[in-house]
């Protein structure tokens, strides 16, 4: 296209406009450019010189305090307390082994202290400080102070370290914090900036791992001055963080520590759960171990004899130990009856001892038979015949179904590591996992609580309280955040008829009420009291054929591992649910025997919050019980002062 | 103007095109590098490795790489812009697929000698292909809705290609250096006016809604704005930096404290202080009388290309140039205003001085066109 050379001259002219306007544009900007570099080489030249020569500005993190923990009436769970460390700065040290030999003639250093901090120095820019002593006392930091011209580059330094006041009877309910570590560092994408801090502590498991985005806070800053040898001289001007948020947790620390202590040293964990809210009150798990230790830094020696314990001390059985229910699974077989309107109130079933089906026996646990049962008989004597038959009936999908509708095999959310899922198993579930045909016998099992099927403590609580109140009770452990009331866990009420769930009940109330229930023995005298229940009694094994016939070992005569799990769940009182009770015994035996009695001590103190009158016993175990308690009050030096020492 | 209207008798040919070239120019690109080596030499404790030889060989190639392009006719550059300009989006487009294959962080291609990231190609491809639009665009229809659409969308394409890198420094010099291009180019003023108001509206709009029920931005986001704005709110990333960049250059004084003087110790608190943060070394070293110097070899610089724009009748060689100087002129003032603590940090280095391959080159490329323009002028 050709143009006229008038519109060139015109276009070419209004560039050239535009090109001058933009150019002087650019040049106004060079020449801020040039007053801006003047302002800063020449007129505060001075200030920054002085700035660079003899100080330094250095932009130092202040670490919030990390949220307490509360139990339910105020008591400290977890707090901080200052402590004191040493850090060194290499870059301000100089010669770093002169200034660290100096150093151990003054105080104690740890050497697997020092030969971390050395490896730490190889990696970290020369300015940032390295802790070399930690948890050290105040006489030392004295010294350090005294000493301080001929110990360039090292400060004492003041921080904050976690303390858990209840030691062990809250390890399994909050965790612990630790030293934020290079395995942490790597998991998180977008680290936080306090985690840079050396030993910073952040929740390393339980709740303060779960909690963790709570309970830390902000960080906040400060800018300091400092001199040639890494001293601060003066602060310039600091942004305060933002605390932590303090959590009150749902838990009665009284009764916590009761429960710690009844379970004493056995393999076991009971859940103490409130039928109104869902609030955990207490949520143990035997044996347990000191958190304190963790927060320090634990040695080995100690931290293999935890591992190295076949009661497995670090386990959190309540929520990630799961066992065949046994028995206690009964009520959700029973219930599924009902409610497909296969069985009622009056159905019997005979018991001749065990049961033919495709050719396999199966067996009760009474050899003898219950003969003619019904609903109320066959939980009350813990019939197991009774239950083949009736899961034949109703179907496995049911049964699983119920199971789920009342917590079992379904996870429940809490702030705590490793929630075990549990496992109540269908057709679905096995064909997918094993790639095979469900099995009428598989049936028969999971209608026992045997075979496949797996529940946590917490949930055969939570399963108990469902059935106790018809509402879909979810367990809560947080209880408020700041203040914060957090939602309950009360729930909708269970799709499931009331009369139905009455009669399981009634059953559950003779278990522990009729003279041929199964926890007779465990019964509560106080009428206002009374509480029904359930025994379970789990196998870890397979009984066969041949040892059948030479008659079952016993479980005394078995190795630990391989005795029955011993079970028991409650709820009390009776007309007016408060409190429902799980508890497992690993190994323990019988449930009626092993899980039963502590079951009705921890729904006792519950109850009457705090050391229950002996009236309340049946008469002839009254004497037993008095000595029960006086060695459990001499064990656990808190109890007498009836928590008075609340903050 | 095609070809065919270039006065091709004029123009000079064969190896005489270098005595045409615009040796001032050249001499004025090789003291600003020479200034880049001598503190690509100073940042590594007074040594050759590892930054100032690999630059000095970078720069040879950049300058056989301008000559080149400089005796090449500027008409075949007008005819090959489009193509240019197609190029480097497939670049960029390739890029992200290997960049998504390997993991992420790919944002270049291996030549060998250097690393070209497509991003800063479309730098000056950009620029070609603008220039090269006006060039062919009627001067009646410029201001015209449809006509000023489609650079827009040219501009907008690589940008959002470059943003979601996510490149910021980039986007904002392609967006700039774009929209210069069209305020050259005389497009009305009224639309550059709309733009603006609508551009300080939205933001108006955006903080505005900060708090109440309509918030347009997610809290993180006005947060990561808020650390963007003010550095200092964030005192461990860019207000660091900031700080101690200003330390480092205000403790220069007029003079400054000498070659190799500078307190090596402190700049190592900048861990960009060979790439984006090298003015600092100059100026602690050589004070204000260094930083002065090298921003009016940059001024220079640019108000030579603006000079040979303003001689030339071609009009593509006019918008090319002043496109290579306006591109030339961002980098510089970015970096200098984010290194005296006068704009947020953003990764734009100090051109012909940062140590890096890419951004040399593709200038280099420029000032080739700058020179093919000014040897094969109308005469």
């Amino acid at each position: 296209m050709r143009r006229s050379p008038k519109e060139l001259q015109s276009t070419h002219r209004k560039m050239g406009r535009r090109a001058l306007l933009l150019g002087g544009a650019q040049l106004a900007f060079a020449g801020a450019l040039g007053m801006r570099m003047r302002y800063l080489q020449v007129d505060q030249a001075d200030q920054f010189r002085l700035l660079a020569e003899e100080n330094r500005i250095n932009i130092r993190l202040i670490p919030p305090a990390r949220g307490k923990l509360f139990d339910r009436n105020g008591a400290i769970i977890a707090q901080n307390t200052p402590s004191y460390r040493v850090v060194i700065v290499p870059e301000d040290a100089g010669d770093v082994d002169l200034i660290l030999s100096r150093l151990s003639q003054l105080i104690e250093l740890v050497p697997e202290d020092l030969e971390r901090a050395q490896t730490e120095m190889r990696r970290s820019p020369p300015f940032l400080p390295i802790t070399v002593a930690d948890q050290i006392n105040w006489e030392d930091v004295s010294k350090i102070a005294v000493n301080a011209p001929a110990l360039p580059g090292i400060t004492p330094e003041v921080g904050l370290t976690r303390v858990y006041p209840q030691g062990a009877d809250f390890a399994h309910v909050v965790g612990y914090v630790g030293p934020v570590s290079d395995y942490d560092l790597e998991r998180i994408d977008d680290p936080d900036q306090l985690l840079r801090i050396p030993r910073f502590q952040i929740g390393k498991v339980g709740l303060e791992a779960k909690e963790e985005d709570n309970l830390r806070g902000k960080a906040g800053a400060k800018r300091v001055e400092v001199n040639a040898t890494g001293r601060i001289m003066r602060e310039l001007d600091r942004r305060e963080g933002q605390p932590g948020a303090d959590l009150q947790l749902s838990v009665d620390a009284e009764l916590q520590s009761y429960v710690q202590a009844r379970l004493g040293v056995e393999s076991a964990s009971a859940v103490v759960i409130d039928c109104e809210s869902g609030d955990l009150r207490a949520i143990a798990s035997a044996p347990s171990f000191d958190p304190n230790l963790f927060v320090r830094g634990i040695s080995v020696a100690d931290y293999r004899e935890l591992t190295e314990n076949q009661y497995r001390p670090l386990a959190n059985k309540s929520v990630q130990g799961t066992y065949p229910p046994g028995s206690t699974f009964k009520m959700v077989t029973a219930l599924a009856g009902l409610e497909a309107g296969i069985i009622g109130a009056d159905d019997t079933v005979y018991c001749p001892g065990h049961l033919e089906i495709s050719g396999r026996r199966f067996h009760c646990w009474k050899r003898a038979g219950h003969g003619h049962v019904d609903l109320q008989n066959s939980i009350k004597q813990s019939c197991d015949v009774f239950y083949y038959d009736l899961a034949l009936k109703v179907g496995i999908d049911k049964i699983s179904a119920m199971a789920k509708k009342l917590g079992l095999g379904v996870r429940h959310d809490l702030p705590m590591s490793a929630v075990a899922r549990g496992l109540a198993p269908d057709r679905d579930w096995k064909s997918r996992n094993y790639g095979q045909d469900w099995l009428i016998g598989d049936t028969a099992n999971a209608a026992i609580g045997q075979g496949y099927m797996l529940t946590s403590p917490m949930q055969l609580a939570v399963m108990t309280a469902r059935l106790a109140t018809g509402r879909s009770i979810e367990p809560r452990l947080v209880k408020s955040v700041n203040s914060v009331e957090q939602p309950t866990g009360a729930g909708d009420p269970l799709d499931v008829n009331e009369n139905h769930l009455r009669q399981v009940r009634r059953a559950m109330f003779s278990v522990s009420n009729d003279r041929r229930g199964t926890a007779y023995r465990s019964r509560i005298i106080e009428d206002d009291y009374r509480m029904a229940g359930k025994t379970g009694t789990s196998q870890v094994r397979n009984i066969t054929a041949a040892e059948r016939r030479a008659g079952v070992i016993h479980n005394r005569d078995l190795p630990w591992e391989r005795r029955d799990h011993a079970l028991f769940v409650d709820f009390a009182p009776y007309d007016n649910p408060k409190f429902a009770v799980a508890v497992v015994v690993e190994h323990g035996g019988g449930g009626s025997v092993a899980a039963a009695p502590i079951a009705r001590d921890i729904t006792l103190q519950a109850l009457y919050g705090g050391t229950p009158p002996l009236a309340a016993y049946p008469s002839k175990d009254r004497n037993k019980i008095k000595a029960q308690q006086e060695r459990l009050h001499r064990e656990r030096p808190g109890s007498g002062k009836d928590g008075k020492d609340r903050a | 103007m095609s070809y065919l209207e270039y006065t091709v008798k004029s123009v000079p040919s064969g190896l005489r095109k270098f005595a045409y070239l615009n040796w001032p120019l050249v001499l004025l690109l090789i003291s600003v590098a020479g200034v880049g080596f001598l503190m690509l030499y100073s940042v590594a404790g007074g040594s050759f490795a590892p930054w100032a030889e690999p630059q000095m060989k970078r720069f040879g190639v950049g300058l056989v790489v301008m000559l080149m392009v400089a005796v090449v006719p500027i008409w075949f550059w007008r005819n090959m812009a489009a193509v240019a300009y197609a190029l480097t989006i497939v670049l960029l487009i390739l890029v992200d697929l290997i960049g998504a294959v390997g993991m992420g962080a790919q944002r270049w291609i291996d030549l060998g000698f250097m690393r070209l990231q497509p991003s800063e190609l479309m730098k000056i491809t950009m620029v070609m292909l603008l220039a090269a639009y006006y060039d062919w665009l009627p001067a009646k229809r410029i201001s015209r809705p449809f006509w000023v659409i489609t650079p827009v969308l040219l501009i907008l394409l690589p940008t959002l290609m470059v943003l979601r890198q996510p490149d910021l420094g980039t986007a904002l010099l392609l967006i700039i250096a774009g929209g210069g291009m069209m305020f050259l180019a005389g497009v009305h003023w009224a639309y550059f006016a709309a733009v603006l108001s609508a551009g300080v509206g939205l933001i108006v709009a955006v903080f505005q809604s900060r708090g109440t029920e309509w918030q347009l931005l997610k809290d993180y986001q006005f947060r990561r704005i808020d650390t963007f704005l003010d550095p200092a709110s964030d005192p461990l990333g860019a207000g660091y930096h900031i700080t101690q960049s200003k330390i480092a250059l205000g403790s220069g004084g007029w003079t400054g404290r000498g070659f190799m003087q500078g307190t090596q110790s402190r700049l190592n608190f900048l861990p960009e202080k060979q790439t984006d943060f090298i003015f600092t070394t100059l100026a602690e070293e050589f004070g204000f009388v260094g930083g002065i110097s090298l921003l009016t070899l940059y001024v220079l610089i640019t108000v030579f290309c603006i000079y040979t724009a303003l001689a030339t009748r071609d009009r593509f060689s006019s918008l090319v140039t002043l496109g290579v100087a306006l591109t030339f002129f961002l980098f510089f003032a970015v970096n200098m205003s984010m290194v005296m603590g006068l704009a947020p940090v953003v990764g734009v280095p100090l051109p012909l001085v940062s140590y890096g391959g890419s951004a040399m080159m593709i200038l280099m490329v420029g000032f080739g066109l700058v020179q093919s323009a000014h040897i094969h002028r109308p005469r």
